[in-house]
């Protein structure tokens, strides 16, 4: 590690913070309209078009923490940690399919939130707020690790991680994360989606400067870097006799690879703040337009992936990392970029935290108030009242994320971020299968639910590593077989298994199925239609 | 795409199954088929501008559904509009 406070890029950080947050605290006066209905604050009105909701889902989805990891992953192990571009290829794909009835029937109905659907098509508070709880469990840790992301550009700049008192190591985060929490508290979904167009452009300038601009400077280029890594990667670690990984996938990595990538995908749109983001946009027709355009984001993900081999290619190791392979990225930067554009970089991931966390924030906010405040607290609770306690529960989440940061180390964040990749993908029969049908008993998928949960958990939590005793690995043998496989989707699978069971019995001694609050044209509904009323003000 | 039913109801009762939604299931399905067939493409050569096979190969595929999506797009657009 390098000592000292690095004035120039910590300079050009703090002058994108202070643009961010004017931006944040102005969102509030953007297609303005009094913030007092949960659709204001919690969804922005309703109201985003194509280029918009391009920013924002693009900077929802792909996390500062995402910058940081996948390179990280690659630099650790080689081509499994790939597997970020195939699922982000088929996630597409895969939600062009039921996005655009979620949100027809979200429009139609008023539904803040997926558990609020839930609640309406099966008719049960208690799946309803097994989905809530899960989407707001699976959330915090996804938070805290934004702040992982800040932390190490700080931790490169100079500030924090080596600080020598409590004080010096921990303030910048706090400031950063008060002027967030102000910013989301007075502005909604707004401030995030606005503050995305600067976080994009700064992302896209620093990848596309990186891929073409370090390759110069090693010998061989592209194949060099490669070379680099393949060497690396293939050659046995003293410590453990074992290679890391390759640059190709050995066979009992293929599942695995696979696995990931599906696992991954399916889990994707089933987090609150992904879903936020597609119920935000004005019109069904919007949502699939931009799930063709969002591909984008994907080929740019593939390319930050590589620079994870150009670390290994400018001879970073794992050592000289100070153990974290996640310094990777923003080590590479501090060492190959001038000072000035090592701070845009910085700026880049430091503000690709604050979007998503904003998001993620927002979203586990309407999630508690919805599902969680109406449905079991105070049922009367008006829209004025939503919308205050959405804005309270924003600040204590991110409270919440912060002390996880600050409290336990960052290897316990990254720990139940994959934990709540499994759990959150539990919630996807209630919520997509309820798209299509009602043939699925609402207990029989609260079953389906709690035995994946229980699975996944018990499994992911069991796993060791050469450095961790638990949830050392995202993924473990198939039970009954010697091949491994993404412990999410092995999870499902169970789920599944369980919902089919559960269904035929409940269905033959005639459980109680609920009335169903929604009609088949709900799910095809689009703006402009006489049924679907405009976003209430 | 299972954007059904078209019941006489709710004013769209046209077939369900029409060239347009083949065409778009078709364009959603291809990126799987081509993702999850890992052996076709776990291997280094050829090689492309420095890039190993697995790598400029699965980024092609980044392009291409893209592409694709933007198909099923139209496709569906085209299709729903004859509905209305």
């Amino acid at each position: 590690m390098t000592h000292g406070v690095h004035g120039v890029e910590l300079g050009v950080l703090i002058f994108f913070f202070v643009l961010v947050s004017g931006i944040g605290f102005a969102a509030a006066r953007w297609r303005q309209a009094p913030l007092v209905h949960l659709d204001q604050w919690g969804l922005g009105g309703r109201g985003f078009g194509g280029v918009v909701t391009w920013f924002l889902l693009g900077g929802d989805l792909y996390t500062a923490y995402t910058f940081i990891a996948v390179p990280a992953a690659l630099f650790a192990g080689g081509a499994l940690g790939f597997f970020a571009v195939p699922y982000t290829i088929i996630v597409w794909p895969l939600v062009f399919v039921f996005l655009p009835r979620l949100w027809s029937v979200s429009r139609r109905h008023g539904y803040v939130t997926p558990a609020d659907f839930v609640r309406g098509r099966h008719d049960s508070r208690g799946l309803s707020l097994a989905v809530a709880v899960t989407g707001i469990i699976a959330t915090m840790p996804y938070i805290a690790l934004q702040l992982v992301g800040i932390q190490a550009c700080l931790d490169v700049i100079g500030l924090g991680g080596t600080g020598s008192s409590w004080l010096s190591k921990d303030l910048p985060l706090f400031i950063a994360f008060a002027v967030l929490a102000a910013f989301t508290y007075s502005s909604g979904l707004r401030a995030p989606a606005l503050i995305a167009f600067v976080k994009d452009t700064l992302i896209y300038l620093v990848v596309i400067v990186a891929i073409i601009y370090i390759p110069t400077r090693i010998a061989g280029g592209w194949t060099g870097i490669f070379g680099a890594a393949q060497h690396r990667l293939t050659t046995p670690s003293p410590v453990t006799h074992k290679a890391a990984g390759s640059i190709t996938l050995s066979s009992a990595n293929v599942l695995p690879y696979a696995s990931l990538a599906l696992g991954s995908a399916m889990a994707l749109f089933m987090y609150p703040h992904a879903q936020v983001g597609v119920l935000a946009t004005k019109s069904r027709t919007t949502v699939r337009r931009n799930i063709a355009a969002l591909s984008v984001y994907s080929l740019m993900l593939g390319l930050i992936a590589l620079l994870g081999y150009m670390a290994i290619a400018e001879g970073f190791t794992t050592k000289s990392l100070g153990g974290n392979p996640q310094n990777a990225v923003p080590q590479l930067f501090d060492k190959v970029f001038p000072s000035w554009f090592a701070g845009v970089g910085f700026a880049a991931i430091a503000i690709g935290a604050l979007v998503p966390a904003a998001i993620m924030s927002i979203a586990a906010a309407n999630l508690f108030t919805r599902n969680v405040w109406v449905d079991f607290i105070r049922p009367g609770a008006d829209a004025a009242e939503q919308t205050r306690i959405a804005k309270i529960i924003s600040l204590l989440v991110k409270l919440g994320a912060l002390i996880f940061v600050l409290a336990l180390d960052r290897t316990s964040a990254i720990n139940f971020q994959l934990l709540g990749g499994v759990l959150i993908l539990q919630t996807f029969p209630a919520i997509v299968f309820g798209l299509y049908t009602r043939y699925f008993h609402r207990w029989a998928l609260l079953a389906g639910w709690a035995a994946g949960i229980g699975y996944g958990g018990i499994v992911a939590f069991q796993q060791t590593s050469a450095t961790q005793s638990h949830f050392g690995s995202q993924v473990a043998l198939i039970p009954w077989t010697h091949q491994k496989a993404y412990i999410a989707l092995t999870a499902f699978v169970l789920n599944i298994v369980v919902v089919v069971v559960a269904n035929l019995v409940l269905r033959a001694v005639r459980a109680p199925a609920g009335t169903d609050a929604t009609s088949p044209a709900d799910y095809l509904a689009d703006a402009g239609d006489p049924q679907v009323v405009p976003a209430t003000a | 795409m299972s954007d059904t039913p078209n019941t006489p109801e709710n004013g769209r009762n046209s077939k369900v199954v029409t060239p347009a939604r083949i065409a778009a299931a078709v364009c959603v399905i291809v990126p799987f088929a081509a993702m999850f067939w890992v052996a076709s493409y776990n291997r280094t050569g050829p090689s492309l501008g420095g890039f190993p096979f697995f790598y400029w190969y699965q980024l092609v595929w980044v392009v291409i559904t893209a592409l694709l999506m933007g198909a099923a797009y139209w496709l569906i657009r085209y299709d729903e509009r004859g509905r209305r």
